[in-house]
């Protein structure tokens, strides 16, 4: 069993669309939502919801006003002007209880914080765990490792063959969170100078934690001279490029039906992203090809 | 007044919309790239760099000859960011939050503050814009501290424009509570629909008044148009879907040049959005 994650320094490359296809092409696949900022796989694959649990994760001050003797040292201890007239601004509080720790009065509650609520699901095309954060919540790269950690034990359970997981934009906490341990990631991008910019930074990334990097460019028929810089790029940072999608109205209405493009389509693009899914195939299982069919 | 040009979701278009915005505009106008993990409104701007900063945050170290390996800052740290083992204590720097804590808790004073570089601010100027960047370094995980460092280069009074980062999380939030008003910027997809929902909901929470950016318009009747109206949330600006627009874009060039009918459009949101405060 392999652990593929789907990201892109930039966010709005098509990742999501191209996972659901690769989720449509796989033969036995399992698959995490762990883009939880913007989780939107699920428009694509519609799963049915099993099971939900909070996703229950750090704490937030409360100040008993009863019990506060408006002292000042809380105000004076918070590194992130979360105090304001002896109330907690939720949104700025950062859950490090050192306003709860020296309260002279113990006046400061610590409640465990509730960051949103995650699901075990069952798509057309396989297993799937997604999530949803609360409004301005925190700890989405823990939630993301939970995510992770969900699925690779449903998938030894069901005794999948790869795990699929679209993972964070970025190059922060949750990306990181994301691609840790993962057998391989490939990053989706666009012929842009951005798209040049963010690739390179997110392969620094990547090559930080040393992970097995391919890299795809969608749209790349927009700047055919912009798409050999960046394949030139990836290889000099030993990324390996697996290929091209054109720029195709088909990605789009296969959104608004709610399908994986290669389900509702078999235009240029559709194709592409075949091709594309045989080839990572192909350096996802190097020593065992032998065994791959699909 | 500070504009925060925000949307549930990356690459809607925030970024041109922020360059475009601050060539529309005459007055002279500062614009922060605060999409610190990638930042990309230089491309579009090409500024002349005036000044480069490096930025740090606080993080706890340990001298080892003064620590009595008592375990207090470990017990405070909700992060296990510090770690007592036997009479060792351990900082593990990328979880720290710099609350600081442990610091003031440490009773032997065997711990202190370091400063450890996460990132540069980079200032410059293109004629009446004045330019301002944060840029996280690669392998740092917290971009919340750099992105309040690049929101204080923000005008005391004239217009600022704030490139906000993606998503609905503590990045997001910091940069848009930091600002008087926001642009969510979206598109007329399912997806754009979706996370635009989750963006309301929490600029909802925080406060911060807002209107609503189109981006790739193929059909004056998209779903998002239905949604504002639902919602009473203003329209503030619809831009058409143009390939030469994604193509002005790959080449790192606003779209003011493609598409000057948007200049006028964008030169009177700041107006839309003082008119809500």
């Amino acid at each position: 069993m392999k652990e593929l994650v789907i990201i892109s320094g930039k966010g709005g490359t098509g990742k999501t669309s191209i996972t659901a296809s690769f989720a449509a092409l796989a033969v036995h696949p399992v698959l995490a939502d762990c883009d939880v900022d913007a989780a939107d796989l699920h428009l694509i694959l519609q799963p049915e919801i099993q099971t939900s649990e909070n996703f229950v994760s750090g704490h937030l001050a409360e100040i008993r006003s009863g019990d506060c003797m408006q002292c000042g040292l809380c105000m004076a201890v918070c590194r992130f002007d979360a105090i304001k007239d002896f109330n907690v601004d939720v949104m700025a509080c950062e859950g490090c209880g050192a306003c709860v720790e020296f309260c002279p009065e113990q006046a400061i509650d610590f409640p465990e914080q509730e960051c949103g609520v995650w699901h075990r699901s069952k798509t057309r095309h396989g297993s799937m765990v997604h999530a949803r954060m609360h409004p301005g919540a925190e700890n989405s790269g823990k939630l993301v490792s939970l995510l992770r950690s969900e699925i690779r034990k449903i998938a030894e359970k069901e005794k999948a063959t790869v795990v699929l997981v679209d993972g964070s934009p970025g190059i922060g906490c949750p990306v990181i969170a994301s691609i840790t341990g993962a057998d391989a990631v490939l990053v989706v991008t666009e012929p842009t100078l951005s798209g040049e910019h963010d690739l390179e930074r997110v392969l620094q990334l990547i090559t930080h934690f040393r992970i097995p990097a391919m890299i795809c460019v969608n749209k790349w028929d927009i700047n055919p001279k912009m798409t050999s810089r960046i394949e030139a790029l990836a290889k000099s940072m030993k990324a390996v490029p697996v290929g091209r999608i054109p720029y195709d109205a088909a990605v789009t209405d296969a959104q608004v039906n709610a399908r994986a493009l290669v389900e509702s389509s078999d235009g240029a693009a559709a194709r592409a992203v075949r091709e594309i899914w045989e080839t990572i195939q192909k350096q996802l299982f190097a020593e065992e090809c032998c065994h791959v069919t699909s | 007044m500070k504009i925060a040009v925000a949307s549930g979701k990356g690459g809607t278009g925030k970024t041109t919309l922020s360059c475009a915005m601050a060539f529309a505009v005459q007055e002279e106008v500062t614009l922060l790239d605060c999409d610190v993990e990638e930042p990309n409104s230089h491309f579009f701007i090409r500024p002349e760099i005036e000044s480069r900063e490096q930025v740090c945050r606080p993080v706890p170290a340990v001298d080892s000859a003064v620590c009595t390996g008592c375990g207090e800052c470990a017990r405070v740290c909700r992060f296990n960011a510090v770690v007592s083992v036997g009479k060792k204590t351990l900082v593990f720097n990328e979880l720290c939050h710099s609350c600081g804590a442990c610091i003031r808790i440490c009773p032997t004073g065997a711990l202190k503050e370091i400063e450890e570089p996460i990132g540069q601010i980079e200032t410059g100027r293109r004629d009446h814009v004045r330019f301002v960047s944060g840029r996280l370094d690669v392998g740092q995980a917290m971009s919340p501290p750099l992105i309040r460092k690049t929101l204080e280069h923000a005008s005391p009074d004239g217009l600022t424009i704030v490139d906000c980062p993606p998503g609905t999380s503590c990045p997001y939030v910091t940069a848009v509570k930091a600002c008087d008003a926001a642009i969510l910027v979206t598109e007329p997809t399912p997806f754009g629909l979706h996370d635009l929902k989750l963006a309301v909901e929490t600029i909802r929470d925080l406060g911060v008044p807002f209107g609503v950016a189109v981006n790739r318009v193929t059909d004056e009747a998209h779903p998002i148009r239905t949604y504002c109206e639902a919602e009473g949330i203003p329209l503030l600006v619809e831009v058409p879907e143009d390939r030469r627009a994604a193509e002005a874009y790959s080449r790192g060039e606003s779209i003011n040049s493609v598409m000057p009918g948007l200049n006028e459009t964008l030169r009177a949101v700041p107006e839309k959005l003082k008119a809500m405060l």
